[in-house]
């Protein structure tokens, strides 16, 4: 499979990058390329032009500041899952990063394109909505703050305009003593995600918690009804099996070849249980 | 050398100008110390372009480091690296089976990562290294982990075995004693009709002994 002819952009800065997204409409983006290049082989996507921005430095690295991670939307899911900070203070992000595809595609994949692209089955989503992510986008006519809970608005779309590139991922840091992990049931030959549950508690009894999925609808979402039914809680296998078996409920969820949707309600009550169940 | 690719590049449509254009002048210039080049002007313009160079949809000369040796190519900017290797470097022990990430035949090594080849556009390797299963014999002798996968019957039709190679290599590279499972997740892309898996697993084990 060959993709169309393409001009290729390789911008060395990133405003360099926002002049030629905003001057052509059909220029298209290329971070690892490991979904925009499968799309263009397969010609449901074909740009007149990709900007290359994988190798842009000020996309790159993961830093660490007080109250806060800040993650270049360039940075590979290889280098998310090997940070050693976010390891210890949030390993729903580091266990996350570690569950999406293999190796390989861990080596180039971005986490930019990775929310950029918005697949409903992408890893990303739940661990960012549970960590109370922000993203930050920038475009030629100035910079703007979207938080993870507005960013993601459906199947494939985002808040992100044609002219905006992600520039990094800003995740907050939770209180000490937070624990948090992500869990889910992978398509066997992808890995994608069927249902991916990612969660975060702090205090006991519980005073904060988040618990949020990805691949159960084509939107991720955080669940209200689990949140609810543990706060003010101690953790135990009763309390966590009540409230999973609450997972989902009132959501439109998703049916396809990999999974009916009574069948993706039943995968994320286990995989609630399953995540809040590691964080005891 | 076969050259399969250039043909039915060639055979691929023209978009005429494009409104980007007016930026191809800034073509002959470098991006890191990959040097793009027009036709004829091979390999000569080594300054810092001022903006972002920009290039296609035609050919362009490029330099590619692969398996320690400076490479001059033409490609498309369409070209993946799997193409860049097989059909113009004639490196065609890196295998193109599904041709969209889905399995690992195509695994090749950037900067000493596994990574996909048929997924990685050949412009997008810049200065960084490509060590490609042809690479990773040494002074004509294979890698132990080759020699493994030939006493433990780890191959079968062959196809995924250069892909399975380089990510079982890449392992033991990193990690002195491995354990099966960390076989397993090494090679969880490789994908395998075959079903030579097990094989695969002992091979990479023993090799892993006999390299301490
Ligand atoms: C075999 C295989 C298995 C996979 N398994 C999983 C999995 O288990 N879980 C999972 O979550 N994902 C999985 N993926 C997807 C993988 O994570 C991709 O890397 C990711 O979805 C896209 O990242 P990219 O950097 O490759 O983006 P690209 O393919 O380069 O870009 C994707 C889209 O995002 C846009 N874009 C890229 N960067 C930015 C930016 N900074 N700002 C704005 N827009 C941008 C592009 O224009 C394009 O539209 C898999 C992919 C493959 C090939
Ligand atoms: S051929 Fe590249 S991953 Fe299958
Ligand atoms: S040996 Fe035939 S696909 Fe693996």
């Amino acid at each position: 499979m060959i993709p169309s002819q393409v001009n290729f952009h390789k911008p060395n800065s990133l405003s360099e990058a926002l002049d030629l997204l905003s001057g052509n409409q059909d220029a298209k983006l290329l971070a690892g390329g490991h979904s925009l290049i499968p799309l263009m082989k397969l010609r449901l996507n074909e740009p007149d032009s990709v900007i290359s921005i994988g190798n842009l430095a000020e996309l790159r690295g993961i830093s660490d500041s007080d109250g806060s991670f800040k993650i270049g939307a360039g940075t590979t899911h290889s280098e998310i899952a090997m940070h050693q900070g976010l390891r210890q203070v949030l390993p729903v992000i580091t266990q996350a990063a570690a569950s999406i595809g293999d190796i390989q595609v861990r080596n180039f994949g971005t986490i930019g394109g990775s929310i950029a692209h918005a697949d409903p089955a992408a890893d990303w989503p739940g661990a960012l909505l549970a960590s109370g992510a922000t993203l930050d986008l920038a475009s030629q006519s100035g910079q703007r703050k979207v938080a993870a809970s507005d960013f993601f608005q459906g199947f494939f779309s985002t808040a992100l305009n044609g002219d905006e590139i992600i520039t990094a991922i800003i995740i907050p840091k939770p209180p000490a003593g937070t624990r948090s992990g992500y869990l889910k049931f992978a398509q066997p030959a992808s890995r994608f995600a069927i249902v991916g549950c990612a969660a975060l508690v702090s205090g006991d009894p519980i005073a904060e918690i988040a618990v949020a999925f990805n691949g159960v609808s084509d939107t991720p979402f955080r669940d209200a009804g689990v949140e609810g039914a543990l706060k003010g809680k101690t953790l135990s296998e009763e309390v966590i099996a009540k409230a999973a078996s609450m997972a989902a409920d009132g959501r439109d969820i998703l049916s396809d070849h990999h999974a009916s949707s009574a069948y993706r309600h039943h995968l994320a009550r286990i995989y609630a249980k399953r995540t809040l169940n590691s964080l005891m | 050398m076969k050259k399969n690719s250039k043909k039915s590049h060639a055979e691929g449509h023209s978009k005429g100008l494009s409104r980007r254009g007016f930026l191809r002048g800034a073509g002959l210039t470098t991006a890191g110390t990959v040097v793009f080049t027009t036709g004829v002007q091979a390999f000569e313009a080594h300054t810092q372009p001022a903006k972002g160079t920009s290039f296609g949809p035609g050919s362009i000369g490029i330099e590619m480091k692969v398996n320690g040796r400076m490479q001059s190519l033409t490609v498309e900017p369409r070209t993946t690296l799997a193409t860049a290797l097989r059909d113009h470097l004639s490196l065609t022990g890196t295998k193109v089976v599904c041709d969209r990430g889905s399995c690992s035949a195509c695994t090749v090594f950037i900067d000493g990562k596994p990574v996909n080849a048929c997924i990685t556009m050949a412009l997008d390797v810049g200065d960084r290294e490509v060590i490609t299963i042809e690479g990773i014999a040494r002074n004509g002798e294979l890698h132990p982990v080759q020699e493994a996968f030939i006493e433990h019957d780890a191959s079968q039709c062959g196809y995924c075995t250069p892909g399975m190679v380089m990510s079982c290599v890449h392992l033991l590279e990193n990690e002195e004693n491995p354990s099966l499972e960390d076989v397993k997740a090494a090679t969880r892309g490789n994908l395998c009709r075959c079903g030579t898996y097990p094989h695969v697993f002992k091979a990479t084990l023993s090799a892993a002994e006999k390299m301490k």
